[in-house]
């Protein structure tokens, strides 16, 4: 536990023009944790995700990434980031091997045609590499943005909502594929409204609201009707 | 009475004071004008508001910047405020101006590269309104729009020379309008503009107050809607 | 070299993306030509006037079908939020500017170097300058067009009435593009004063230069989420 945790966040607080999104987030990530963030929408969750993505700048406070303050679009950090979000950030008209082959030449990946394949079958999509992804069912597209996500071999995944408009099949598919990136040391930070599948995930927890953290804990010691009372007591209701 | 309402209060008693000294200066004080008569004297009108409407917009461009190095919200409203006054004042410009050059060029219009910017440069901060109208969040809209207000400013003066350029070849229609400026008109139009920015920072403080009325009322209903749990 | 090499893999995305549909190609080029059919029967296209309107004939059909590719082109990385996906990758996000800057302007010139013979054969002009010369104001003008389009595309899209803002916004910001190319195509068609060719080529490149590095400067602020 002595080592640099691979996220650690400090006293973040955001402000959009007069209004506080984020207010004094704390906390930090050992390599290979998987952190889930409960909260009610317009809690800053989403901001919180694009902090730590570095698109947008935090108003205070620090993002240590392995050590390294992250500024906004600080190149060697974001090359270590993958997203996966309920958008897929694909393009329809280019088949699967064309989306990753132009994403990966974005995060400058070397041997890019190898580590497509690897990732492709990884998500199980070998059967149809070279199919233009507007012929994908929404699972199939999602299985590519995951494979998009991890093509550059990113040490921390950010997750946003990954559960939305998923059947059956595909959940049970993003488990397998978050758990086998949790035993490769991979950190994982995943917003979700979904309590069933962020708690049995996750090695901790946190629940926003109204920017603020207001209740943290490590998931194995909480049920999941646990969780939901607690949720509901903290929203006031 | 507030040092807020005191200053108020100030500014609308010199407003009225100037404004009803410059109406005497040009109607009265000023000679007639010997060749184009009465007509003459919407000069110093037309050129109040529209040095005026230049300087608002020079804030735009000011206030733009001042936005998007630290996001405050004073810029924010400066810059939308005075856009709005500047707005209003070209329109005075383009209506005084075909107004007097009706009867000594005898036309209403002339495509001179100094009319010509005006009109281009209505139509830009009109643009610069449209923006702030269409943008959802109210940070966005201020940035967006900031970005508008400096690229808008910066090309002020590439469409004046190229409108110059433009002209020059082609046969000019009409020209001149110039006359000696006797001093007495000289003091009339100068007490114009003082009144003119007078009325320019009247209404930039009222504008002010509206939008932070706005943003007030918002922030209320907010909180009621919060209370209600809708 | 990066900063170029990532330039070159969005542009090549995009032209992709483009060649395979076709369908941004074959709407400017019907639009251009639709435009330019209006106008023979608005003038009469076997009148003695043809010199003075062909040049700003043709520049109001390139920039009206140009305002199309123009539009598409930030909205399409709106499906699928493809957009956020760029500015998570690493580098300045002005490499998305001219990325599309490019890709815009290709699709642009080609429509041109389509259009233009198809313009000369119905009006029956007949061409007097050079090839070369026309080849340089064609770029020129276009290149000032696309680089504040795209600029100002990019600011549209984050509004909610996107298409419909773009030409009221756009079309006082490129007067300045609007005179110099038409007027310098009216030089170069009719062989006339190189003295004056040279100069609206001046304005053209001086413009063009201001409104690469502007955007440049100002282009994170609007993709800010």
């Amino acid at each position: 536990m002595s080592e640099t945790p691979v996220l650690a966040v400090k006293d973040l607080s955001k402000q959009i023009g007069e209004k506080n999104i984020l207010n004094g987030i704390n906390f930090s990530l050992e390599q290979g944790q998987v952190l889930s963030i409960f909260g009610p929408n317009g809690a800053g969750k989403t901001t919180l995700l694009k902090i730590l993505s570095t698109v947008i700048d935090s108003s205070e406070g620090e993002v240590l990434f392995e050590g390294r303050i992250k500024e906004k679009k600080a190149v060697d950090i974001s090359k270590d980031i993958g997203v996966i979000s309920h958008s897929t950030f694909l393009y329809d008209d280019l088949t699967a091997y064309e989306n990753l082959e132009f994403y990966g030449q974005l995060y400058e990946v070397e041997d890019l045609k190898e580590r497509i394949f690897t990732v492709i079958e990884k998500v199980g999509l070998s059967f149809c590499v070279h199919d233009l992804v507007r012929t994908f069912s929404r699972g199939m597209k999602q299985r590519l943005s995951i494979a998009r996500a991890i093509l550059h071999l990113p040490q921390l995944l950010l997750l946003d909502e990954p559960y939305t408009g998923l059947d059956q099949h595909a959940v049970e598919m993003l488990n397998v594929l978050l758990s086998n990136l949790a035993m490769a040391q991979r950190t994982v930070v995943m917003v979700t409204h979904n309590f069933e599948q962020g708690l049995k995930l996750s090695d901790k927890f946190l629940i926003l609201v109204e920017g603020s953290i207001v209740f943290a804990g490590a998931s194995e010691d909480f049920s999941l009707a646990e969780l939901q009372t607690k949720y509901k007591e903290l929203l006031g209701d | 009475m507030d040092s807020d309402n005191k200053l108020e209060f100030i500014l609308v008693w010199l407003t009225f004071l100037v404004t009803s000294l410059a109406i005497y200066m040009v109607f009265i004080y000023a000679p007639t004008e010997r060749v184009m008569g009465d007509v003459q004297r919407l000069f110093y009108f037309h050129v109040a508001t529209a040095w005026i409407a230049f300087a608002a917009f020079f804030v735009v461009f000011i206030a733009s910047i001042v936005y998007l190095k630290n996001q405050s919200s004073l810029a924010n409203i400066l810059g939308l405020a005075s856009a709005e006054i500047g707005v209003l004042f070209t329109t005075m410009v383009l209506i005084t101006g075909p107004l007097w050059a009706r009867p000594i060029w005898n036309a209403w219009w002339t495509w001179d590269p100094r009319l010509t910017t005006t009109l281009i440069l209505w139509f830009i901060y009109i643009a610069y309104i449209l923006i702030r109208i269409s943008a959802e969040e109210s940070e966005k809209r201020g940035r967006l729009a900031a970005v508008f207000g400096i690229v808008g400013f910066i090309n002020v003066p590439i469409v004046f020379m190229s409108i110059r350029w433009w002209r020059s070849i082609h046969p000019q229609v009409v020209s001149g309008g110039s006359f000696d400026l006797d001093p007495r008109m000289l003091h009339a139009l100068l007490t114009s503009v003082a009144a003119f920015t007078l009325i320019y920072l009247y209404l930039l403080q009222k504008r002010f107050k509206v939008e932070l009325l706005q943003e007030k009322l918002k922030d209320i209903k907010e909180t009621l809607r919060k209370q209600k749990h809708i | 070299m990066d900063f170029l090499k990532k330039v070159k893999v969005l542009a090549g995305k995009d032209l992709k993306l483009e060649f395979r549909t076709k369908e941004m190609l074959s709407s400017m080029l019907v639009f251009s030509f639709i435009v330019i059919v209006v106008f023979g029967f608005v003038f009469d296209p076997v009148g003695q006037d043809l010199d003075e309107l062909f040049p700003g004939i043709i520049w109001v059909a390139f920039i009206f079908s140009g305002i199309l590719c123009l539009n598409r082109s930030f909205i399409a990385e709106k499906e699928n939020n493809s957009l956020q996906g760029l500015l998570l990758c690493p580098g300045d996000s002005s490499i998305i500017y001219f990325g599309k800057l490019i890709a815009n302007l290709v699709l642009m010139l080609i429509m041109e170097v389509i259009s233009l013979p198809l313009f000369i054969v119905l009006f029956d002009y007949s061409l007097a300058g050079s090839l070369l010369q026309l080849a340089a104001v064609l770029f020129l003008g276009s290149l000032g067009f696309i680089s504040i389009g795209t600029f100002l595309a990019a600011l549209t899209a984050n509004t909610k009435s996107s298409e419909i803002l773009l030409p009221v916004i756009l079309f006082p910001i490129i007067v300045p593009v609007i005179i110099g190319a038409v007027e310098a195509t009216g030089v170069v068609l009719t062989a006339g004063d190189s003295a004056e060719l040279r100069a609206w080529l001046k304005l053209l490149v001086v413009y063009d230069l201001i409104f690469i590095v502007v955007p440049f400067m100002l282009f994170e602020f609007l993709l800010e989420v």
